[in-house]
């Protein structure tokens, strides 16, 4: 390396690092960590809740604990595997969450991206109106659909006499609770993979085209494998949306205990309380460390994705 | 005899997972098998049908599902809330006399209403601080991580949370379990039962909204802060601008478009939280608020009318939004 290159770096760096002590008051730094902890203490009481014993947790305050440790595992056992015919152990309840979340990941995810490329790629008359349209179609509140959604799926639509879509009988399994995630999640999808899918180069498209790829050959060869990253900050984050979801779940799989997911039977047993504090902080915990999990390991993609959702919209 | 019927008919965990393991398994091969097998085909097909199959596999599922699940729903639930109970007859505006006469459907606007003044605004301000304070501060991710945390957590999650640490002891003999009761007495005081307690309630609930959303806010204007040159704030730095002055001359007026988007998203997220009111008060004790009465209207009271009506209403509430986002998009659209 020559001098005047190391001369350059070094007042860059210092130039920089100026800028930065300005900014890096201790009293800052103190107030940010102050801040921090506050906001995670009330997650930590829970955690550390869940692993007490039941007799601890309804006598003394989780704060004791560090002075009179007890660990035990029971809750979770308990909330986990112990149920009946009627309450379901949350295991299973665990498994419909899993059951619902990855198929209503993949499906709207497939159809947005597929209509993404269609609305940056194709020229057709009508365009402009339909991109808008599904823009604006994102902010429009689920409970809007809910009713009629719930009836198509028991009834079918019917206009007097002539029946346009028949009672498809897929009340009671999974199905309405994918079809509708697929649809309330298909706006913001494919909005945020069209941003995406016009930044391809143009030079790139044109000559796979000169080159005599179809559409579809187009889509496979050169689209779907330049989009992946953006796919993979979206599926995160509707797999967050999904699992964390509450309305949805209640109003097309409340019923069925088969298919409830985790969300709506922690509802149920707070209403009902259906135990005490014990079974509650267990149970709360094992529905939020999927997310957790997902969250602190993708955390980059998650805030890319969620910076691409709103600082363009 | 009996314990032995009962046994009988109880199923183990398997037995009830199982058919829906299969409903899984199939569903995703299906649609997989589908995806292959359509481009297998669409590929081979001449340049001609392609041009139209093309509009056929990508465009038109996706309009076909959002007709179907959102633009007719619109229509059908307008209509649904001009008509009675079981959407047997006609009947007027009165389902929306109803939402705003009614004295219990006024208590559920105007704490609407708290809540979409509140979380904004408090999540924005209390965001923009940690973001300011940790923007070009060294080992901050940690903290952004930990603020951010809530973000990832369900409603019911968060709610459970905090419903712990609001737990109330009514026997003043036994000692507290709720962190906020054994915070007060702690100070002197004497606690009262919180989430019974009106209005105090409807803001510890505003509290658990604000805990969620004021890491996307943090993030999103932490991200616009990195955005602004180093030469401004150094120019600013050198013209002996104190702190406070460049944070309110210099930063806010440099993303103020990432404000704007980050309080209107929040804002319309507010509007739809039902989750938070349903698990820790159920809508009682005078907390409920627009989007739980829909709910509990349409799905407990099985009332279509009035349950319509307040989906418009909400939705109605939420359209100068959308609006004011198209124009938006519209602008940044034909700049480009």
């Amino acid at each position: 390396m020559t001098t005047a290159e190391k001369t350059t770096l070094g007042t860059t760096r210092t130039g920089r690092a100026k800028v930065k002590n300005v900014f890096t008051s201790p009293w800052a730094s103190a107030m940010a960590i102050v801040l921090a902890i506050v906001w995670t203490i009330p997650t930590f009481g829970l955690l550390v809740s869940s692993f007490r014993p039941q007799k601890d947790i309804n006598s003394s305050g989780w704060w004791t604990f560090f002075a009179n440790p007890n660990v035990t595992l029971e809750n979770y056992q308990q909330v986990l595997f112990e149920g009946t015919s009627v309450t379901p152990p949350l295991s299973q309840y665990f498994f419909n969450s899993l059951a619902i979340t990855i198929p209503a990941a993949l499906f709207p995810l497939t159809l947005a991206v597929f209509a993404a490329y269609a609305l940056a790629w194709f020229e057709f008359k009508g365009k402009n109106f339909i991109f808008f349209t599904v823009f604006a179609l994102q902010v429009v509140p689920l409970q809007m659909s809910l009713i009629p959604l719930l009836q198509l799926f028991s009834q079918g639509i019917k206009i007097g006499d002539t029946t346009l879509i028949p009672d498809l009988g897929i009340t009671g399994t999974y199905i309405p609770i994918w079809i509708a995630h697929t649809i309330f999640a298909l706006p913001l999808a494919t909005f945020l993979l069209h941003n995406f899918l016009t930044q391809i180069p143009r030079e790139l498209v044109e000559a796979a085209r000169v080159d005599g790829a179809g559409w579809f050959t187009l889509f496979r060869r050169i689209i779907f494998p330049l989009s992946i990253p953006a796919i993979a900050s979206f599926a995160i984050f509707q797999f967050l949306w999904v699992w964390n979801d509450l309305l949805v779940g209640l109003t097309f799989g409340g019923g069925a205990k088969d298919i409830a997911p985790l969300t709506v039977r922690l509802a149920e047993m707070v209403g009902t309380r259906g135990g005490g504090w014990e079974v509650l902080t267990a149970g709360a915990f094992i529905s939020i460390i999927v997310p957790l999990i997902v969250f602190f390991s993708l955390q980059r993609y998650f805030v890319r994705g969620l910076l691409a959702g709103s600082v363009k919209g | 005899m009996k314990d032995f019927a009962i046994l009988a008919a109880r199923k183990t965990p398997w037995e009830i997972v199982a058919p829906n393991l299969t409903v899984l398994v199939f569903g995703l091969l299906a649609f997989a098998a589908v995806i292959f097998l359509i481009f297998i085909l669409a590929e081979r097909a001449s340049v001609k049908a392609q041009e139209w199959l093309k509009y056929l596999v990508f465009l038109v599922p996706a309009l076909l599902l959002l007709a179907i699940g959102l633009i007719y729903p619109a229509f059908r639930t307008l209509l649904l809330s001009f008509m009675n109970a079981d959407s047997s007859e006609f009947i007027g505006f009165e389902n929306y006399i109803w939402a705003f006469t009614r004295p219990e459907i006024v208590t559920v606007m105007t704490n609407t209403l708290t809540w979409v003044i509140l979380v904004p605004l408090a999540s924005t301000v209390i965001g923009l601080s940690i973001a300011y304070l940790t923007d070009r501060m060294k080992r901050s991710s940690a903290i952004k991580s930990l603020i951010f945390m809530p973000m990832a957590i369900s409603f019911v999650g968060a709610s459970i949370i905090w419903k712990f640490v609001y737990d109330f002891e009514p026997n003043l003999k036994k000692t507290d379990i709720g962190l906020l009761s054994a915070i007060a007495k702690a100070l002197g005081f004497t606690p009262p039962n919180w989430l019974l307690e009106v209005p105090l309630n409807t803001f510890l609930l505003i509290v658990v909204m604000i805990w969620i959303q004021t890491g996307f806010a943090m993030v999103v204007l932490g991200a616009a802060m990195k955005n602004i040159p180093d030469e401004v704030v150094e120019a600013s730095m050198l013209d002996g601008a104190t702190q406070w002055r460049r944070f309110l001359l210099i930063t806010i007026p440099m993303i103020r478009a990432s404000i704007v988007v980050v309080v209107t998203t929040i804002l319309i997220g507010t509007l739809k939280v039902f989750d938070i009111v349903r698990t820790m008060t159920g809508g009682n004790f005078s907390t409920n608020v627009i989007a739980n009465e829909m709910y509990s209207q349409a799905f407990r009271q099985l009332n279509y009318g009035t349950g319509s009506a307040l989906a418009i209403i909400l939705f109605v509430a939420i359209t100068p939004i959308v609006w004011y986002n198209v124009r938006q998009l519209r602008i940044e659209r034909s700049e480009r």
